[in-house]
C-alpha cells in the first residue's frame, strides 16, 4: 500500500491514471481538460501491442507451408480461428476485415491479460523506477475508457468507410433514408439509423471498459483483505480468465458483424 | 471517466497495429496455410491415385495368372495327347516291326524247310541209288537205268 488515506485512498490511487499535461492545464496539481495524456495506458497498450504483433510478424515472416513449429502453429491456430469467424459472418470481399478482427482479438486479449497480474506489482515497480512513491500507474489499458472508445470510434469510421466503399455515397445515403420503412418515412428512418449507428461504438466501448473496470475493482477490493486475499484471489483470477477471453472475442465478433452489416445492401 | 487526448494516441496505436497485421502478419500466414492445404489435398489425391493403380495392378496380375493357368492346362492336355500319340505310333511301329520279323522268320523257316527237303531229296535219291546199287549190284547197270532214276528223283 502506497497511499495515504486508508482504504478509500488505496482504491482511489489504483483507479488513477498517470496523466501528463501542460502546466497551464493543471488545477491543484491534477491534469484537467482535453489535452491530457494517460502515459500508463499509452505505454502499456503500445508495448504489449508491439511485443505481441512483433512476435506474430516474426512467426509469419518465417512461416512454412510444411510442418509448422510451436509458435507458428499457435499463431496459425488463433489467426485461423478468427478467420473462420470472419468467413462465417462476413460474406463480402475485403482485405481489411480479417486483419482488423485479428488485431482486435489479439490486442484486447493481451491487454485484458494484464488484469491477471497482481494489482500492486507493476505500480510498485513503476514507483521504484521513477523514485516517486505516490506515482499512480494503472497498468490494465482496457480499464481506461480512452482506449476502448478509441478502438470503438476507429471501428465506427471503418464501418462508414466500408458502407461507402461497397454501396457508394448515393447508395449509402439512400439506405440511411429508406430503410427500414421506405422512402416516405425518411425522417424516421434517418433517426433510427443515427441511433442505431451511434449505439454501436458506444456499446462496444462501454461493454469492454465496464467489464474490465469492474473486474479490476474486484481485484483491488480482494487485495484489501490482507491474508484473506490468498484464498479469494485465485478463484477470481480463474473466473476472470473467462471474462478476458470472452470480452476480447465479443469485441472482435461484433466488429465483424458491424462490418458485414455495412457491406450488405438492404 | 474522463475522456481526453489519450483517445488520439490510442487510435494511432490501433491504426499502427492494424497496419502491422494487415501487412506482415496475415498475408504470409494466409499464404502458408493455403499452401499447406493445397499440399495436403494433393497428397490425398496422390494416395487415392496410388490406391486405384494398385487395385488395377492386382486385377491385371489376377488376369495374367488365370491366363497362365489356362495356357498351362492346354499345354498339359496337348502333351498328354502327344504322349498318347507317340505311344500309339510306337505300338504301331512295334507291330509292323514284329510282323516283319515274324514274316522274315517264317520265310526263313520255309527256305530252311525247302533246303532240307532239297537235301533230303538228294540224299533219298542217293540212298535209293546206293540201296538199289547194293541190291542190284550185279545185274543193274547204273548208267543203263540212270534215266529212270532221274525220273524218280523228279517225282519226289
Amino acid at each position: 500500500m502506497s497511499a495515504e488515506g486508508g482504504t478509500a485512498g488505496y482504491i482511489q490511487h489504483h483507479l488513477t491514471n498517470l496523466a501528463v499535461c501542460a502546466d497551464s492545464a493543471k488545477v491543484d496539481g491534477a491534469c484537467t481538460g482535453f489535452w491530457t495524456f494517460h502515459l500508463d495506458t499509452l505505454l502499456m497498450s503500445g508495448l504489449l501491442g508491439l511485443v505481441i504483433f512483433g512476435l506474430m510478424a516474426w512467426a509469419a515472416s518465417k512461416a512454412t507451408s510444411g510442418v509448422p513449429g510451436g509458435w507458428q502453429n499457435f499463431v496459425e491456430m488463433v489467426v485461423g480461428m478468427v478467420d473462420n469467424q470472419v468467413r462465417d459472418t462476413f460474406h463480402g470481399k475485403s482485405a481489411l476485415v480479417t486483419p482488423l478482427a485479428i488485431t482486435i482479438f489479439v490486442w484486447v486479449f493481451v491487454m485484458n491479460m494484464m488484469d491477471l497480474v497482481p494489482v500492486d506489482f507493476l505500480p510498485i515497480a513503476a514507483q521504484k523506477v521513477t523514485g516517486n512513491p505516490h506515482l499512480p500507474f494503472k497498468f490494465v489499458p482496457t480499464t481506461d475508457p480512452n482506449l476502448t472508445f478509441a478502438m470503438a470510434i476507429s471501428v465506427f469510421f471503418i464501418m462508414i468507410w466500408m458502407n461507402i466503399k461497397v454501396k457508394g455515397v448515393g447508395g449509402w445515403l439512400h439506405e440511411i433514408f429508406s430503410a427500414p420503412f421506405g422512402i416516405k418515412l425518411a425522417p424516421i428512418n434517418f433517426i433510427f439509423r443515427v441511433v442505431e449507428d451511434i449505439a454501436k461504438p458506444i456499446s462496444l466501448a462501454l461493454r469492454l471498459f465496464g467489464n474490465m473496470y469492474a473486474g479490476e475493482m474486484v481485484f483491488i477490493l480482494i487485495a484489501l483483505l490482507g491474508v484473506w486475499q490468498l484464498p479469494l484471489a485465485l478463484p477470481w483470477e480463474l473466473f476472470h480468465v473467462l471474462i478476458i477471453t470472452l470480452q476480447a472475442f465479443v469485441f472482435m465478433m461484433l466488429t465483424i458483424v458491424y462490418m458485414s452489416m455495412a457491406a450488405e445492401s438492404h | 471517466m474522463n475522456i481526453n487526448a489519450t483517445l488520439i494516441g490510442q487510435a494511432i496505436w490501433f491504426a499502427v497495429f492494424i497496419w502491422i497485421t494487415m501487412k506482415f502478419v496475415w498475408p504470409p500466414l494466409q499464404r502458408a496455410m493455403a499452401n499447406r492445404q493445397a499440399q495436403i489435398a494433393e497428397g490425398l489425391a496422390a494416395s487415392e491415385r496410388g490406391k486405384n493403380e494398385q487395385e488395377l495392378a492386382a486385377k491385371r496380375s489376377a488376369e495374367t495368372l488365370r491366363e497362365a493357368k489356362v495356357k498351362a492346362a492346354e499345354l498339359v492336355a496337348q502333351a498328354e495327347k502327344r504322349g498318347q500319340q507317340i505311344v500309339e505310333e510306337a505300338k504301331g511301329n512295334a507291330k509292323v516291326e514284329a510282323d516283319k520279323v515274324v514274316a522274315g522268320a517264317k520265310a526263313e523257316i520255309e527256305q530252311e524247310v525247302e533246303r532240307a527237303k532239297q537235301q533230303l531229296r538228294e540224299r533219298v535219291a542217293e540212298l535209293a541209288v546206293a540201296g538199289a546199287e547194293k541190291i542190284l549190284r550185279k545185274e543193274v547197270n547204273a548208267t543203263a537205268h540212270g534215266d529212270m532214276l532221274n525220273a524218280l528223283k523228279q517225282e519226289l
